[in-house]
């Protein structure tokens, strides 16, 4: 059965390290892995859309040297004949040496990979997991902090349907001392099987708060979320919880010097664009962090040595 | 109250009281052609009241549903007049078809013909898993 990543604590620990530090060679040398994936091809198999994720995923893949196949909507793929995701998949993977699915139904890619023949990377499934991303977040606070452990991160916004953030919470629950503050309106606040699974089972201490003003002063990241509409049965919500948190100048006045700030994007208005100047700013080299890890990433399930 | 001895089959003794019923559905007992007798209500020095269920039939008792609706239960094998086998349960590690995710967004919701698949996450308070979608389903025996 081949290797698969449809939650991040697929990969332990040691994984993510060995992944962060190919990434940081990549960076270092991309000469090196141009040609590393020559004859290799990604299927990226997007059944809702997505800007970032699957054109990540392609960057990675024509940087290695491999080809791309796929489709970027459910409407033009058999899905609009009623065609099931396994059989979808099962198809692709008599093409494609490597896919990388989304999909809005929580749960699809453990589905696909119950019939692939090549590796499956969850690149999202509805509100549930999206461990590409939680690597992106790690390479990244990696590479602004030096460490994945000590330190105080602040997750703002959408915590229940946030999928980076459960992600994020439960890989981060596996580093050392790392203090969790949880910043969300009631509503929204994070699943309680995250909070049971990824910190109290292993005794870690966290704080809920509705107000982020009071908490960012201790925070060494901020990783602020967006309120997501597709998310919700009922616009009425939408509307009333979308402008719950603003992250402007004045109130990144009392955070401290050294602050990151993380968004998985795509942002609407929870941080507002005079932010972007700021130094703390750390959502742009994100993105680029993005394709690295994810070049790491093919290259581990391929089983490619450079 | 008398119930005739069986001779060959299986005696599922210790069930909570009235959850026999639960327990006949659940194992697709009412499939069955041979005798069938459930007993309510019996006496018991360690739980107070117990069901009992008596099958007059060598047959494959599915140990992970019954396990999962109580694991206290015993399942005594009787050949030839005598029980030849006591066996104690355990909460399944696993179930597969068993119970269904409830969650909306799940695709086991919206793929029916996918097995649902649980695993148990917390002995203790009998909380199972969708494998799909990771929502939590108590145990609700």
């Amino acid at each position: 059965m081949p290797r698969n990543i449809i939650d991040v604590t697929d990969l332990t620990v040691e994984e993510i390290d060995q992944l962060i530090a190919t990434a940081e060679d990549i960076i270092a040398n991309p000469v090196k892995y141009q040609d590393a994936c020559a004859h290799k091809q990604l299927a990226t198999l997007f059944f809702e859309p997505s800007t970032r994720t699957r054109l990540s995923f392609e960057s990675a893949m024509l940087a290695l040297g491999g080809s791309v196949l796929g489709f970027s909507s459910a409407n033009s793929s058999s899905t609009a004949k009623g065609e099931t995701v396994g059989d979808t998949v099962h198809t692709v993977s008599c093409y494609a040496d490597i896919i990388a699915m989304r999909h809005p139904k929580e749960g699809a890619p453990f589905a696909a990979s119950q019939v692939s023949e090549v590796p499956i990377i969850n690149a999202g499934d509805g509100g549930h997991n999206h461990p590409t991303q939680t690597l992106t977040d790690l390479l990244t606070i990696h590479r602004e902090k030096g460490r994945l452990d000590n330190f105080t991160i602040g997750f703002c916004g959408d915590l229940k349907f946030g999928r980076t953030v459960h992600s994020l919470v439960n890989a981060l629950s596996r580093y050392e001392n790392i203090n969790f503050v949880l910043i969300s309106p009631l509503e929204l606040k994070l699943p309680r099987y995250v909070k049971e699974e990824a910190l109290k089972k292993k005794g870690i201490p966290y704080t809920q708060t509705t107000d982020l003003e009071s908490v960012i002063p201790q925070l060494d990241i901020l990783y602020m979320t967006r309120v997501q509409k597709e998310r919700f049965f009922n616009e009425e919500d939408y509307l009333r919880l979308k402008d719950s948190y603003i992250l402007t100048p004045e109130k990144l006045e009392s955070a401290k010097a050294d602050l990151s700030i993380l968004h998985p994007l795509p942002r609407v208005n929870e941080i507002s664009v005079a932010v972007d100047k700021d130094p703390r700013a750390t959502y742009w080299k994100q993105v680029k962090n993005g394709k690295y890890i994810r070049m790491a990433l093919i290259l581990k399930l391929l089983g490619i040595e450079v | 109250m008398n119930i005739d001895s069986i001779q060959n089959g299986i005696v599922l003794d210790h069930i909570q009281a009235g959850k026999s019923m639960d327990i006949y559905k659940y194992l697709h007992l009412d499939e069955l052609d041979c005798s069938v007798a459930i007993i309510k209500n019996v006496r018991s020095g360690r739980m107070g009241k117990k069901d009992i269920i008596k099958i007059d039939s060598p047959m494959e008792v599915d140990f992970d549903v019954l396990g999962y609706i109580d694991s206290n239960i015993t399942v005594n094998v009787i050949r030839n007049g005598k029980r030849v086998e006591k066996k104690h349960l355990e909460l399944p590690k696993k179930l597969v078809n068993v119970i269904h995710c409830k969650n909306p967004r799940c695709i086991t919701v919206s793929e029916s013909q996918l097995d649902a698949i649980f695993v148990l996450s917390d002995a203790e308070k009998h909380t199972y898993r969708c494998a799909y979608c990771d929502t939590a389903i108590d145990k609700k025996f």
